[in-house]
Parts: structure tokens; C-alpha cells; sequence
């Protein structure tokens, strides 16, 4: 096809003549958030409930428990650990006991799970966004996206206030999956509801 | 620049393909017979069809007064939203003053990280490299992200006639395709049917549907997950296009809602993704901007549920096989004009067809291209030659609501009075609207001359019978004009009569 690839290029350069102007970018836009975190969390849970995502907040001591009331949130009270995948680099003292942790089996079969509990590379407040980036906290992609809840740790460290601030911690070559609430669809006459193909049900737990 | 196409034979450039045309630069516009980028009908009839069916009307006001009003409260909400606008169109501008050097980077950095890069010169090299790799992974079914570059190809026919059957999993083109029905607008291809209407189409189509079903939407939403699940789970193979890629990390992104995007990006073995050469942007920083614009503008959230970027390929998650189509298809031939070639800026987010009082009334099968609404109307006629869309720059008020609304403040409206007037020049025989303006420009640059067609004007009165405008039914060729505009009768004396006449004492 080097054929196509010289022509298509020889055709750019026909198109664009020998005078190129490229202007220069203004970037006036706003890169940078100098609110204190604790309005950056207020922010971001205000905008998780707004997609319908569910938000629990605790102490970093608490965490395991509050997992533990993500998932009977997502699951209701009667789950079952052995239901409930973790990715391998989630803290122990996050884990709910008895939980298993993702074994690198075939993706598809991360469906038989009903839960899947991550970390995040970093959250976005003003978008209600949170940014998985395929390491050992937040997983493979498949294992956040085939159980049908889906429990994220956010840390009070890993909220940013704007998309740059996000991308400008982020590594490009990583697989990212930036996640604002549970799976949506605008297909029926243009409104939001909630709950396709993805995770149904969001909980976020936030520490700080 | 003026860019009248030529229309003598060019130089064929893949064996097989009926060519269009080119540009006077000699580029080649999309080939006809392959695709969907033209109508069978000028748009002016299809719009009138489109206009006596009250229920598309009622589809198309609801939807869109749900996203305007959406896309209004998310916008306002951002203070430098203006900034982000004239940062995303300097950024395009930028890109494509170096389209090529980009590309090549974006060749190679893909190349290193495991992807393999293909370019196709038009649709139909596009559908036949697609097809080749589909076969060679043994495959004979892939499932689809909804994608406009593949719509605009027409792939799934392609594969059709290789014995391959594509699933759509996007919600919107899975009710188009189980309905048998053509796409109506860039971001909800099934704008135009109501939840009663996909509840029915379900219901036919669906082998294991609930006989219960009902039009709630998180029903409907729900009977397509299980629907498409089990397809999902045995995937082999995944086509998807490309919202964005940076050429200096070779990144990918897909931007979506419904989690189909991902499963289709992250289950099969082999992805491969068709993306127009004009989706890049130089920089990793560049999607700081494109992330916050596009969300917004395009479904009204602060941004959509989920957006999937990967670089090539990573061992142990996702695909391990990725193939990356870079489509031209008359792209270059838009970017040859220097008025035009803003057309190439537009990121689909389907704002302007939202705010189009155009597009509202007709709906988007009255354009007859994948490409609907406002940025249709100066898209598709410059991919395929301005002759063969030449109804569409006329498909417009030139009211300018699409240029506000654009995220990276496209200027439509004078790429389509620019196309207008490429349309003008390239008719060779004298139509009656161009026989009626040169005789407009002779009488006004003659006084004598203008004060008597003034005089005769005032004529017109009689034809209106004291109503405010004249009747409808006049003879051809004035009965093109006044078809589709009022009229006003003729005042009782001009504006210089009246000056005379008040102020002469």
C-alpha cells in the first residue's frame, strides 16, 4: 500500500501549496485549579451524583468498610466475596475479606464476576470524571468494565480540579479509560438514562 | 481561491472505482458508487417529503429542544468556554498547515508501539483493506463503534458482499440497522424515531426479545444489552473510528456513553479502526481542549461516560492485534481550498444540526449524505465535487446558528455561501436566476434604466390584490423562487419617491 501512503501524501502537499500558515495557539484557557481540596471533593461528588454514581465518603482507616458498603449498595446486602474481583495492586487494607483478586484469566470470563473494586490514576472534579490508566491499582481494562458494579477508591491526592491538570499527570502511551458515571445512553430522543453495556452501577469511595 | 471543478475524466487512481471528479488542483473528489455521501434526490424534494411527515417533525422538535437546552446549561457553565473555541480552532487550523508531517509521525509512533498503519485513497481502497485484514484473522463477523468514517465508506456493505456480517452496537445504530433504515444525524443516527417506534422495531427484530417490552427507555436501553452481550463475549474482531489521535504518542481515542465503545476496543483480538486523515491533532496536551469542547457540545454533559485511548498495543489488555486505516476519500481535495478547508475542523459533535431550524424540519435523510445538518451542507458537497451535492449549500437560511454553536467556530455559513457561488460558476448554460440577476446588475447601473423597472415593479400590486404578499402560484421560472419564500407585494412608491416626495417642498 506504499502506493496509497506516497499518494495521499503527495496529495496533502499539492492541496496545502508552498505557503503554510500555521497560527499560533492561544491557550487562555484555564490550566490550572487553585481551589482547596476539600471544595475540589464537594465539586466532584456534587458532579458523580449528578450522573447517578453513588459517592461514600471516609477516613483513610476506613476504607475496607466502606468498600464493603460500596458493594451492598451496588449488590445489595447478601453478596457473596467470592462475587467480587479486586485489581491486584488495591491495597490489602482496602480489600473487604474473602475477595478475589483479578488472576489474568481470559478477559470474557470477567463477566462471571458481579463486582469489580480499582483504584484511579486521578479524578477530575469539575467533569465528574475518573481516569484509569491500566496499572496494577486500576486494572486491565476489561476487569472495570464486564462486572455489572463497578467500586472506585479515589484518594484526595488523585482529584484534580480540570482536564488539563488530569492529562498533564497521565502517561499518553498507557491504556486509559476515563470513566464519568455508571454506562448512559442519549439514543432514545436525545435524554440521558443510565445502564447499557458497561457497569450499571457506579460507587465511588472517597478518602480523605 | 475558487475551485470550479473540472469536469473531465481524471486519472484513475484505483483500478475499478468510477471517479467523480477532481478538484482544478487535481485532486480527486470520493468516487461515486461506493459510500454514502450523495442523495438520490436534490434536497429541496426530499425536504418537502420530509416536512408533510408530522410524526418525524414531532421526533426531531422534542430531541432536539432536550439537547439545546442541555448543551446551553453545560456551556454556560464553563467561564473560558470562548477561549477553549478559539484555542480548538487555531489547534485545527495548526494541524492541518502540517497534516502531512503529522501523519508520518503518527505512522511511525503507531508502528513502534505494535499497530500497523494503512492509508486508503478513497472509500473503496478503505473497504478492500478492511475486508482483507477481517479475512485474514478467519473471521466472519466483527462488531462495530459507531462510526461516521465507516458509515461514510459504506463498509458494512462492503462486508456484506464478502460474506461478513457487522454488528452495530452503538444503541442509535443498532435501531437503524435492525429498522433496515439510513442514519439522520451524526450523533443519534435514529433521531428521527421515537421510543414507541424503536420499542416496535425491537420487538421485531430482536430474536429473544421480552414479548412485554415496553417503550420506557431504560427498557429499551436495557433489551439492547442483552441483545448484543453474548456478541460482545465471542468477538473476534472489532472496527471502530477514531475521535481524535496524537501524532507525537500514536493515541487513539474513542469518546462514548454506552460502554459498547469499550467492549468493542478492549474484548476481540483484533481491532482495527478507520479514521479521516483530518481527526489528528500534533500534541497529547492538544485533547486538553477537544476534551472539554466536544462532551459538552455534542450530548450536553460535562463529559461523556466513557473515553477510551490506547497507543498501539498493550500486552496482557486489550487487542493484541491493531490496524489503523487512514482514509482520504476527498479530503484533500477540501483541503485544497483555502475558504473550504475549515469544513475539515469539525469534530462531529452535532451541535449544529441541534440549533438548525433547517435541520429540525427536514431531518437528516433530506441531506441524502452520512453527513447531515449545517456541517453536511459544506462537508459533503466538497468531498464529492460541488456538483454532485449542489443542493445542499442552498439547504440553509444562512441564519448563522451553527457557527455559534460550533465548538471550534467553523464559519458554515460563508464556506456555504462560498459554495454557492462555486456552484454559480460552474454552470455553463445561463439558469433563470443567473439571466435574472445580470439584468438586476445592468438596471442598477444605469439610473435611467432602474427607476423604470422601480416603476414597472409597483405593478406587482395588481398580482397581490391588497394582501401583504404576492401568490404563490406564479408561473415558472419565477415559481422556483417563490415556492419555498414570500413575496412581499411591491410597495406603493419607492423609497426615493417617498424621499421626494416628503422632502421636495
Amino acid at each position: 500500500m506504499s502506493g496509497a501512503r506516497e499518494e495521499v501524501l503527495e496529495r496533502i502537499r499539492t492541496a496545502l501549496g508552498s505557503e503554510r500558515r500555521a497560527p499560533e495557539v492561544p491557550r487562555d484557557y484555564r490550566v490550572t485549579d487553585d481551589r482547596p481540596t476539600e471544595s475540589l471533593l464537594d465539586v466532584l461528588t456534587d458532579r458523580l451524583e449528578d450522573y447517578k454514581a453513588q459517592v461514600l465518603r471516609c477516613g483513610p482507616d476506613d476504607v475496607a468498610a466502606t468498600v464493603a458498603a460500596a458493594l451492598d449498595a451496588g449488590l445489595g446486602s447478601g453478596w457473596t466475596p467470592a462475587s467480587v474481583v479486586v485489581t491486584p495492586g488495591v491495597p490489602e487494607g482496602w480489600r473487604p475479606d474473602g475477595v478475589s483478586e483479578d488472576d489474568a484469566r481470559p478477559a470474557v470470563r470477567l463477566a462471571d464476576f458481579a463486582a469489580t473494586v480499582t483504584g484511579v490514576a486521578v479524578a477530575i472534579a469539575e467533569t465528574g470524571t475518573l481516569v484509569l490508566d491500566g496499572s496494577p491499582r486500576t486494572g486491565r481494562r476489561a476487569v472495570s468494565l464486564l462486572p455489572d458494579c463497578l467500586v472506585c477508591v479515589v484518594e484526595a491526592g488523585e482529584v484534580v480540579g480540570g482536564v488539563p491538570e488530569a492529562l498533564a499527570r497521565l502517561d499518553p502511551t498507557a491504556p486509559l479509560t476515563m470513566i464519568s458515571g455508571p454506562s448512559a445512553t442519549s439514543d432514545i430522543e436525545l435524554d440521558r438514562v443510565e445502564g447499557v453495556h458497561g457497569p450499571r452501577t457506579l460507587v465511588v469511595v472517597l478518602v480523605a | 481561491m475558487t475551485t470550479a471543478p473540472e469536469r473531465t475524466d481524471p486519472t484513475p487512481l484505483a483500478p475499478g472505482a468510477p471517479r467523480s471528479g477532481t478538484t482544478f488542483l487535481g485532486l480527486p473528489t470520493a468516487p461515486r458508487g461506493v459510500g454514502h455521501l450523495r442523495g438520490e434526490r436534490p434536497f429541496p424534494d426530499a425536504a418537502r417529503d420530509a416536512l408533510r411527515d408530522g410524526q418525524l417533525r414531532a421526533n426531531l422538535g422534542h430531541a432536539t429542544t432536550t439537547i439545546r437546552k442541555k448543551r446551553a446549561a453545560v456551556v454556560g457553565e464553563v467561564p473560558d468556554w470562548e477561549a477553549l473555541r478559539q484555542a480548538g480552532k487555531a489547534l485545527k487550523t495548526a494541524t492541518m498547515a502540517r497534516l502531512d508531517e503529522h501523519l508520518v509521525e503518527l505512522e511511525r509512533r503507531v508502528g513502534e508501539r505494535g499497530g500497523t498503519v494503512h492509508w486508503a485513497r478513497d472509500a473503496a481502497e478503505a473497504n478492500e483493506i478492511v475486508t482483507r485484514l477481517v479475512q485474514a484473522t478467519g473471521s466472519d463477523e466483527v462488531v462495530k463503534v459507531k462510526s461516521m468514517a465507516t458509515q461514510e465508506i459504506g463498509l458494512n456493505e462492503a462486508l456484506e458482499a464478502a460474506g461478513i456480517t457487522a454488528h452495530e452496537t452503538d444503541l442509535a445504530e443498532l435501531i437503524v440497522q435492525l429498522g433496515d433504515d439510513a442514519p439522520s444525524h451524526i450523533l443519534v443516527p435514529a433521531i428521527h424515531k421515537n421510543r414507541a417506534e424503536i420499542r416496535e422495531i425491537f420487538l421485531r427484530t430482536m430474536p429473544q426479545v421480552d414479548p412485554d417490552l415496553t417503550d420506557e427507555p431504560r427498557r429499551l436501553a436495557m433489551a439492547a444489552r442483552a441483545h448484543l452481550r453474548e456478541r460482545f463475549l465471542r468477538a473476534k474482531v472489532a472496527i471502530s473510528g477514531a475521535n481524535f489521535a496524537v501524532a507525537e504518542t500514536g493515541t487513539l481515542a474513542v469518546v462514548e456513553s454506552e460502554g459498547n465503545g469499550r467492549m468493542c476496543l478492549t474484548l476481540p483480538q483484533t481491532l482495527i479502526t478507520v479514521m479521516g486523515i483530518e481527526k489528528l491533532v500534533p500534541t497529547w496536551r492538544d485533547l486538553e481542549v477537544f476534551l472539554q469542547l466536544l462532551p459538552r457540545s455534542s450530548t450536553g454533559e460535562r463529559m461523556n461516560p466513557y473515553t477510551s485511548m490506547w497507543t498501539g498495543v498493550t500486552p496482557g489488555d486489550g487487542p493484541q492485534e491493531f490496524h489503523l486505516v487512514l482514509l482520504d476519500n476527498g479530503r484533500t481535495a477540501v483541503l485544497a481550498d483555502e475558504v473550504g478547508r475549515e469544513a475539515l475542523h469539525c469534530i462531529r459533535c452535532s451541535a449544529c444540526l441541534n440549533v438548525c431550524p433547517v435541520y429540525e424540519r427536514a431531518g437528516g435523510h433530506a441531506y441524502g449524505s452520512v453527513y447531515p445538518g449545517p456541517i453536511g451542507a459544506v462537508l459533503s458537497p466538497q468531498l464529492t465535487g460541488v456538483e454532485d451535492n449542489a443542493s445542499l449549500p442552498y439547504a440553509s437560511s444562512l441564519c448563522g446558528a451553527c457557527y455559534d454553536a460550533c465548538p471550534v467556530a467553523i464559519d458554515i455559513p460563508s464556506i456555504l455561501v462560498h459554495l454557492r457561488a462555486e456552484h454559480v460558476e460552474a454552470q455553463e448554460k445561463t439558469t433563470p436566476e443567473g439571466a435574472a440577476f445580470t439584468a438586476l446588475a445592468t438596471a442598477m447601473s444605469h439610473p435611467r434604466l432602474w427607476h423604470l423597472a422601480q416603476r414597472a415593479a409597483t405593478l406587482g400590486r395588481f398580482l397581490a390584490r391588497g394582501k401583504p404578499t404576492l401568490p404563490a402560484v406564479l408561473p415558472p421560472p419565477a415559481s422556483k423562487w417563490t415556492r419555498s419564500r414570500d413575496l412581499p407585494a411591491p410597495p406603493r412608491e419607492t423609497f426615493t419617491q417617498q424621499w421626494a416626495r416628503e422632502h421636495r417642498r
